[in-house]
């Protein structure tokens, strides 16, 4: 699709809608609308502004749209030897860069290499305001300001209408190998955990149905030298199974009615829980399919000293993310005051009074 | 505020050691490593514990006292500067690491900690904390995660803000709040990015949690030398082209190749125009495989030699070289001023051939280190304070140097901090609406602004001001607000 700039468009429907106390929903291919809290307000179509705007592979960033969409990137991206470093989940075609930086959300690499925020170097974003602003830039060291580019990356589109992004971008790994080895959970975590500390070029590992599943990449040497000290068989699936594992399409997602992502320390042990739950992210993410109560998942997590998301399913209107201190909220209800003064942007998508 | 009211407010809870008054005993804290800026603060106090730190927080609010936090006051950018009218709070107390989970590859220490001390700390479990400034000796951890630092290992492994899980942070009223968490992300918004870096203007860091790595199996390093700086900025490109992400980039120009040489005999080779060293790490076939790919590379692009440290002994000496090139350019002249920009790579010659242009302009050398693989840019210039008005003109050149690197597409500052340094260049770099959002976002942290006040972020007066001295490409900046 050819490229084009609807940023002043956009700005324009951002202050008549300031003006008028009218509340937007930002939306582009709709394929993380299930995701966060129920939103109303006129939809604000972000699909016309897309396009890679700069991109030169030797300095590892690309600086795109907000509507363009993530196969777009991944096929310039793929030309040359690079990569999204987060793997972030698509759920869908139509899904766009823009989405996935509201969200946050990044897929099997995340802890072996960096987080959604980690790659956002730069950002362009309407405030609900309409005034135009610029943060951070395309390079990869930048202390001048605050580190507004980070702080709007997962902000579910609460703090403005994000127009284009300069991210960091890594080459491909020369190859790439799963390891499937038989565990019990507390074996696979155990693990897991010692593949962290140890100097191995792994970059995904998954615990689900007794199966460990490691993920190593790197040029052909290393690769053959780390599979002889992990032990385990090749797994000649490897590749479908992380696209599964990353898209929810493994059965596990699909046949869950209710299904949370709990974020916990690493070590922690399985968690005490009625319903299935998927170890993902070298222990630190794990997925649960449970109809057990809102209240006691989120006890049993934050003991653990993580935080649990509703996912997907489940009640839309109520609390999705886990909730904040008191004083924490403040600060947040600050921040959205500073951005979105008359409130309009994604009102209540990530907490209701933000 | 008069000293004594506020001396007295503070012994009401604090220990009499623990506050400092004496001219001689506040005469150490009058600056930081940019020592150019000197100021003796009101008052230095040395808590010992969070409460101590919350108390004396929450009574300099109660009193309307400004206060500078200060780690181990090793700053670039003068963001440890001391007030006249306010209290110095000295973070030194808070020395101890008090955990470290090898399973989940963590530490948590006080904000006091060196940096270095980390990774000393958890070598015997095989890990280390990656962030490594050249300071590391000698700085804190907490001023790192206020300054967001760096080191030359940032390509691969990240600034502080990559590096660190969950901090506590003592506001201006004396609340303690948790950022991050123990897990690899939190709800909300993304505090912990923006408290990194955010030079102390938001809060005051008590405690961190930082990621620790398994230590790489093997290191090696390549000395490649150039005839010409810009085949040496192109070999840099060309590695990054072919899929390398080395652990560490580093080009240095004539001048400081033959300073650092005549410092640290690392055996560099002093007739060339440029050197970059470029150090592969990870696994040990890997590294093999890689360091063969990178001398072809190198030579393709022009390299008149390229060497290999023979031993673990050369490499030390290779990166000795590169990290004594600051106080080796020192030798050179009585001072010299350290600037920080960071530019695209590709705009490395270009911006090379303008310093040149402006060094000869200012009649003041520059001699220029480069992170080259993640573009940041330290031009140091060499001066001497005792000639009159040297000082002031070292800064206008540095000023100018840093609206290059802006006009080129790059950064102010990529690692040192705004502090009071570049507080003029801010006004370059950022247009009225995002400035006044750095004033709304200091706010909501700190209504009454006493946090490190006058650091970080300009007022937009400042910039009217600055911005009638320098008539940007025939546009006046902020043309909105009144001049005088």
């Amino acid at each position: 699709m050819a490229a084009s700039d609807n940023g002043q468009l956009i700005r324009e429907q951002v202050v008549a809608a300031f003006e008028r106390k009218m509340k937007l929903r930002i939306m582009s291919g709709g394929t993380k609308a299930f995701y966060g809290r129920t939103t109303y307000g006129e939809p604000l179509d972000m699909r016309q502004h897309r396009g890679i705007v700069n991109y030169d592979p030797t300095e590892l960033v690309l600086t795109v749209r907000s509507g363009t969409t993530l196969t777009e990137i991944e096929t310039a991206l793929d030309a040359q030897e690079q990569m999204l470093p987060f793997e972030p989940p698509h759920f869908g075609q139509q899904a766009s860069i823009g989405g996935t930086i509201a969200t946050g959300l990044a897929g099997p690499r995340r802890p072996y290499s960096s987080s959604v925020r980690d790659c956002v170097l730069g950002c362009q974003l309407i405030n609900g305001k309409g005034e135009y602003l610029h943060f951070g830039g395309q390079v990869m060291k930048n202390v001048a300001g605050y580190d507004v580019s980070r702080l709007v990356t997962g902000s579910m589109g609460t703090l403005g209408v994000m127009l284009q992004f300069s991210i960091k971008v890594l080459p491909k790994p020369a190859g790439c190998i799963t390891l499937i080895q038989k565990h019990s959970a507390e074996e696979a975590l155990h693990m897991m955990n010692r593949i962290k500390g140890n100097p191995l070029p792994v970059d995904a590992s998954c615990y689900h149905e007794g199966n460990l599943y490691i993920r190593l990449s790197g040029s052909i040497a290393a690769l053959e030298s780390a599979h002889n000290q992990l032990g385990g068989d090749l797994y000649n699936e490897g590749e479908q199974f992380w696209h599964q594992l990353r898209e929810h399409e493994l059965a596990f997602f699909t046949a869950a009615k209710t299904l949370w992502r709990l974020s916990v320390k690493p070590s922690t042990p399985k968690l005490a829980l009625d319903g299935q739950q998927l170890i993902d992210w070298g222990g630190a993410q794990r997925w649960l399919a449970s109809e057990e109560p809102e209240q006691k998942i989120r006890a049993v997590v934050a003991e653990a000293g993580g935080h649990a998301t509703l996912f997907r399913g489940g009640d839309r209107t109520g609390e999705i993310f886990h909730p904040l201190s008191p004083a924490l909220m403040v600060i947040h209800q600050n921040l959205k005051k500073a951005f979105d003064p008359g409130a309009i942007c994604n009102p209540g998508a990530m907490y209701a009074n933000l | 505020m008069s000293k004594n009211a506020v001396k007295k407010a503070l012994r009401s809870f604090l220990p009499r050691t623990a506050i400092l008054s004496q001219e001689e005993e506040l005469r150490p804290y009058e600056c930081d490593g940019l020592s150019a800026y000197r100021c003796l603060p009101l008052l230095v106090v040395l808590p010992e514990t969070i409460e101590q730190v919350q108390q004396v927080l929450n009574t300099c609010h109660k009193m309307s006292v400004p206060v500078v936090a200060r780690g181990a006051g090793t700053g670039l950018s003068g963001g440890a500067l001391p007030l006249e009218d306010g209290v110095l709070l000295s973070l030194a107390k808070f020395s101890q690491i008090l955990d470290v989970d090898i399973e989940s590859c963590t530490a948590t220490v006080q904000p006091g900690v060196r940096n270095l001390a980390i990774s000393e700390a958890v070598a015997k479990h095989g890990l280390y904390y990656a962030p490594d400034p050249s300071s590391q000796i000698a700085c804190s951890i907490g001023g790192n995660v206020a300054e967001n630092a760096g080191g030359v290992h940032c390509l691969k492994y990240g600034l502080t803000v990559h590096n660190i899980l969950k901090l506590k942070v003592v506001t201006i009223d004396g609340e303690l709040l948790t950022i991050g968490s123990d897990a690899l992300d939190s709800p909300g918004y993304d505090l912990l990015a923006l408290m990194t870096g955010s030079e102390g203007m938001l809060g005051v860091i008590v405690e961190i949690t930082v990621k620790l790595l398994p230590l790489p199996e093997r290191a090696q390093v390549i000395l490649a030398a150039f005839d010409d700086v810009g085949k040496a900025g192109e070999a840099v490109g060309t590695i990054i082209a072919n899929g390398i992400i080395p652990a560490g980039l580093e080009m240095m120009d004539k001048p400081a190749i033959q300073a650092a040489e005549s410092f640290a005999h690392a055996g560099y080779p002093t007739d060339a125009e440029a050197i970059l060293l470029c150090e592969i790490d990870g696994v040990n076939d890997e590294v093999s495989e890689q360091i063969m790919q990178v001398r072809a590379l190198l030579k393709q692009s022009g390299a008149t030699e390229v060497r290999t440290a023979r031993d673990e002994k050369e490499r030390q000496l290779f990166w000795k070289g590169r990290k004594s090139a600051f106080p080796a350019v020192g030798r050179l002249s009585p001072d010299y001023y350290c600037m920080d920009g960071t530019i695209p790579r590709r705009k490395l010659p270009e911006v090379l051939k303008r310093i040149n242009e402006l060094s000869i302009e200012y009649g003041l050398s520059v001699a220029n280190v480069f992170h080259a693989g993640d573009g940041n840019l330290h031009p140091l210039i060499l001066y001497d304070a005792n000639n009159e008005g040297e000082l002031e003109k070292t800064e206008e050149l540095g000023g100018k140097i840093l609206e290059l690197c802006v006009e080129v597409g790059g950064t102010i500052t990529g690692e040192h901090g705004v502090g009071v340094e570049k507080i003029n260049q801010m006004c370059v770099q950022f247009q009225t609406d995002e400035l006044r959002h750095f004033h709304l976002i200091k706010e909501c942290f700190d209504p009454s602004g006493l946090l490190n006040p006058g650091k970080a972020v300009p007022t937009l007066h400042r910039c009217a001001e600055f911005g009638a001295m320098h008539v940007h490409h025939g546009e006046v900046n902020f043309p909105e607000l009144e001049r005088f």
